[in-house]
């Protein structure tokens, strides 16, 4: 085995590439016209997106008996597909502000494409609540505005909550999204062939001139954004587990939900952008960029994360039996043993028993099998958002109200829209806008710094 | 095109550490309009070019706490002044439930501030026009050389002086950079015609929009067919019927539930005859008293004395002790109830048949309080 000197700094940037050589190599996607992959990849999202949009026209048409969403299972589909894609978008933030306070500089060339993938995630999730309403057209009924009705939200409800969390989230993040993409749109902008993209860059860029005398407030508006997105990414997942924790449904009523369920969304969200990246950095040659170790970091957090959620159901169970309260503990016996048993076994399997390969550095740095684990990952948080919401609905105090949640084939077609919009928004974007941050990037390379050695 | 005027002199670099030390040379040689252009930020270039610490920090400060505020003063207007209503057997100012709102709109408040205070206060952005946009010095700067830029209307600055300190600080390229008064002009140019007749688009487009969308679209189909349903509605006619109203008589000798039809409307006499079927139990005083105490006590009293709440209002009623009424058979009383008497009006709407009963055995026990029989002491 060979040492590591671990006083010097190990670059994050393989291979010493010109700033040049890194402007040209990031830019490309945006200044080739796409091929034929492309287009096969676009035509199958599209095709999943079209799946969706026919389930959710139908559902416009037919109304909302056409989900599987009956009583006692009010909330089926629609809110375990929301929970799980505002989980996916928690890992962007994560990246991009709580890893920045923490000068992981090895953050810095998967920020930007994390971020993308924060706000079309939570654009997929918000879909979720507005179609489950039923009126998807009255969302402004949720804004406190002077109305006709003359009467105001209601503040003390965790699900009004929660359209101020998100919504918050989303405006935050796409402000983070573009600031940080103003100094690369100059860049674009200096580089464009066309009239028509120089013109489109320069509206963009705002009219950015690399000045050092706006570096200096640009870094420290990054570091103030990095300080609120923080608490604000750990409050968002929070909140939406009051939606669950606030109520009185046995299986819910519970204070850890705050802390396991953004455990839960960073750890599939850190899943759903190491999968991603994967293809990326092979398609589009950035593997000295998004480099193995970069993901076997990444691989390190799905770990930490997933024996947090891990530590959490076996907390759950722990507290349902210290409690003492029936219901409580029927819920749980319910849950592992009950109809419901498939999926709560799946859950266990994905979520805490898979990713524990990572302990294995062979396993951690082996592409195909951490693309293998991250996709177990992700199905075994979207069961657990499942087991969660129905298990509990399904069989709640009242005996004589249990029936079994069947979802139709209009929810599994909602569910892979879902999935089609999401990646169909990722496609664009990869063509559209540089997946990595251009100049943090030129900035981490090695020799980019000054040495100061004379001082 | 009005004459060019020049902006400022320009220099490249090819490292971060000649930069650095151009920077420092410039600052500690009297320069103060001079900028330094990096295609991404150098450790330590603030320091090199003595620049004051941002203080972006007060804008969030003061945005977001205003944020915290106001979200809470709203809330408490709202919740407490404007529409008070219990909410789940909470008090109208639940402070802990408030918070997770105030901290959104304080995120929010002080993000959003702390951005545009940068880009459109700090840096006076959108500015497409600079001198400097467009010129080769940029393009090489926006991608891997470092550049320095001194302006004209700098104090020190002397076109010959300073482009030979550039040359001596090993800078190259050093280019003469002009604008022209036109571009000046633009430069802060929101009343501009175009800018202002696009605005005024936007504005009205958006109003319009919004206006058409909440007023006529949210009453077309699909969204209104919650409200238009194939249903038959009282007040509307149909033509299902021959006499064209959706609304139906009910079937000959239909009665409502629990509900006999009273005899003796016009015969109080014949309503003697009745006889009260409810035993006296407690249950039925209990009744009788909820009931008294509800609908009779108003006029009559508590104690059925005629000195009630509403004494001097109205034409004062009598007394239920009289020997009169005490005398009258429970019949008698159920008539006057039924149909009211004088400016008592008929509680028929008000008690059902039973509570009628029940009423008349507590006004008998009333009777019986003030004229006990001396039976009653055993």
């Amino acid at each position: 085995m060979s040492t590591v000197d671990y006083s010097q700094e190990l670059s994050v940037v393989e291979g010493r590439p010109s700033l040049r050589e890194l402007d040209d190599l990031i830019s490309k996607p945006l200044e080739s016209k796409p091929d034929k992959k492309f287009f096969i990849a676009i035509s199958f999202t599209g095709l999943m997106l079209l799946t969706g949009i026919t389930a959710l026209g139908a559902s416009f048409i037919y109304g909302t008996g056409l989900w599987g969403n009956n009583n006692p299972v009010g909330w089926g589909f629609p809110i375990v597909n929301f929970v799980f894609w505002v989980g996916i978008g928690h890992a962007g933030t994560l990246i991009s502000a709580i890893l920045f306070l923490f000068r992981q500089k090895w953050r810095t060339g998967i920020a930007r494409f994390a971020e993308g993938m924060t706000i079309f995630a939570v654009i997929t999730a918000a879909m979720f609540p507005l179609i489950h309403t039923g009126r998807p057209w009255l969302p402004l009924y949720l804004a406190p505005y002077p109305n006709q009705h003359s009467i105001w939200p209601n503040f003390i409800s965790p699900l009004l909550w929660d359209v101020f969390a998100v919504s918050t989230y989303f405006i935050v993040s796409l402000i983070f999204w573009y600031v940080g993409l103003i100094p690369d749109l100059a860049v674009l902008r200096d580089k464009a062939g066309t009239k028509v993209k120089k013109t489109i860059y320069s509206i963009f860029s705002l009219g950015w001139r690399f000045s050092n005398r706006h570096w200096q407030h640009y870094e420290m508006m990054y570091l103030i954004l990095a300080g609120f997105a923080t608490p604000l990414v750990l409050s968002v997942h929070t909140i939406v587990s009051y939606d669950f924790a606030v109520s009185i449904m046995p299986g819910w009523h519970a204070t850890i939900f705050p802390p396991y369920f953004v455990a839960g969304a960073v750890f599939s969200g850190f899943a759903m952008v190491q999968n991603v990246l994967i293809f990326i950095r092979k398609i589009f040659n950035y593997e000295h960029i998004i480099t193995l170790k970069v993901l076997e970091n990444m691989n390190k957090i799905i770990l930490l994360t997933g024996s947090l959620v891990g530590y959490a159901y076996a907390m759950e169970f722990f507290i349902a039996w210290y409690s003492g309260v029936q219901a409580e503990q029927f819920t749980f016996i319910n849950r592992a043993f009950g109809p419901y048993a498939w999926a709560y076994w799946i859950m266990i399997s994905c979520n805490v028993i898979s990713p524990q390969l990572f302990w294995f550095k062979k396993i951690r740095t082996s592409i195909p099998i951490m693309f293998v684990l991250g996709v177990l990952v992700n199905v075994g948080m979207w069961f657990e958002r499942f087991v969660i919401t129905v298990t509990s609905l399904s069989r709640d105090y009242l005996p004589s109200s249990w029936a079994y949640y069947t979802p139709t084939i209009t929810d599994f077609g909602i569910l892979i829209g879902s999935f089609g919009l999401f990646f169909t928004l990722l496609l664009i974007f990869t063509k559209t806008l540089p997946v990595i941050s251009i100049a943090e990037v030129k900035a981490v390379v090695d020799g980019a710094q000054p040495t100061h050695k004379d001082h | 095109m009005s004459e060019k005027v020049l902006y400022a002199l320009t220099g490249l670099f090819e490292t971060p550490d000649q930069i650095i030390d151009a920077a420092e040379k410039t600052s500690d040689g009297g320069y103060k309009k001079y900028d330094v252009n990096t295609p991404y930020p150098l450790h330590g270039m603030n320091q090199a070019m003595k620049l004051p610490p941002s203080k972006l920090g007060y804008a969030a400060l003061v945005f977001g706490l205003s944020g915290t505020v106001s979200a809470l003063a709203l809330m408490y207007w709202m919740a407490v002044i404007d529409y008070a209503h219990v909410i789940g057997g909470k008090p109208y100012f639940p402070l802990p439930a408030f918070v997770p709102v105030m901290f959104e709109v304080t995120v929010l408040s002080a993000a959003i501030a702390t951005v545009f205070t940068m880009l459109f206060v700090v840096f006076k952005f959108p500015n497409n026009s600079h001198p400097l946009h467009d010129t080769e010095y940029m393009k090489s700067v926006s991608r891997d050389k470092y550049g320095i830029c001194i302006l004209a209307e700098d104090e020190k600055f002397d076109e010959n002086g300073t482009l030979k300190f550039l040359e001596e600080l090993g800078a190259t390229n050093i280019t003469h950079q002009y604008f022209t008064e036109d571009s000046y002009a633009t430069w802060w140019s929101v009343l501009d015609k175009k800018f202002a007749g696009i605005l005024a688009v936007t504005a009205i487009a958006t109003s319009l929009v919004v206006y058409i969308g909440l007023n006529k679209v949210l009453y077309m189909q699909p969204f209104s067919w919650m409200m238009e349903q194939e249903k038959l509605n009282p007040q509307k006619g149909s033509v299902l019927f021959a006499d064209g109203f959706s609304m139906r008589n009910p079937v000959q000798g239909t009665i409502a539930r629990g509900d006999l039809p009273y005899e003796y409307a016009v015969d109080p006499e014949g309503a003697s005859k009745l006889v009260n079927p409810l035993p006296i139990t407690e249950a039925n005083l209990q009744l009788g008293k909820v009931k008294y105490d509800i609908y009779c006590s108003p006029c009559h009293g508590f104690m059925g004395e005629g000195d009630s709440r509403l004494r001097g209002q109205f034409p004062n009623p009598p007394s239920l002790h009289s020997e009169k009424v005490r005398d009258w058979t429970d019949g008698r009383i159920y008539h006057v109830i039924a149909m009211g008497q004088n400016v008592m009006p008929s509680y028929s709407s008000q008690l059902s048949r039973n509570e009628k009963w029940a009423t008349i055995l507590y006004v008998r026990a009333l009777q019986r309080s003030l004229n006990a029989k001396e039976s009653d002491l055993q």
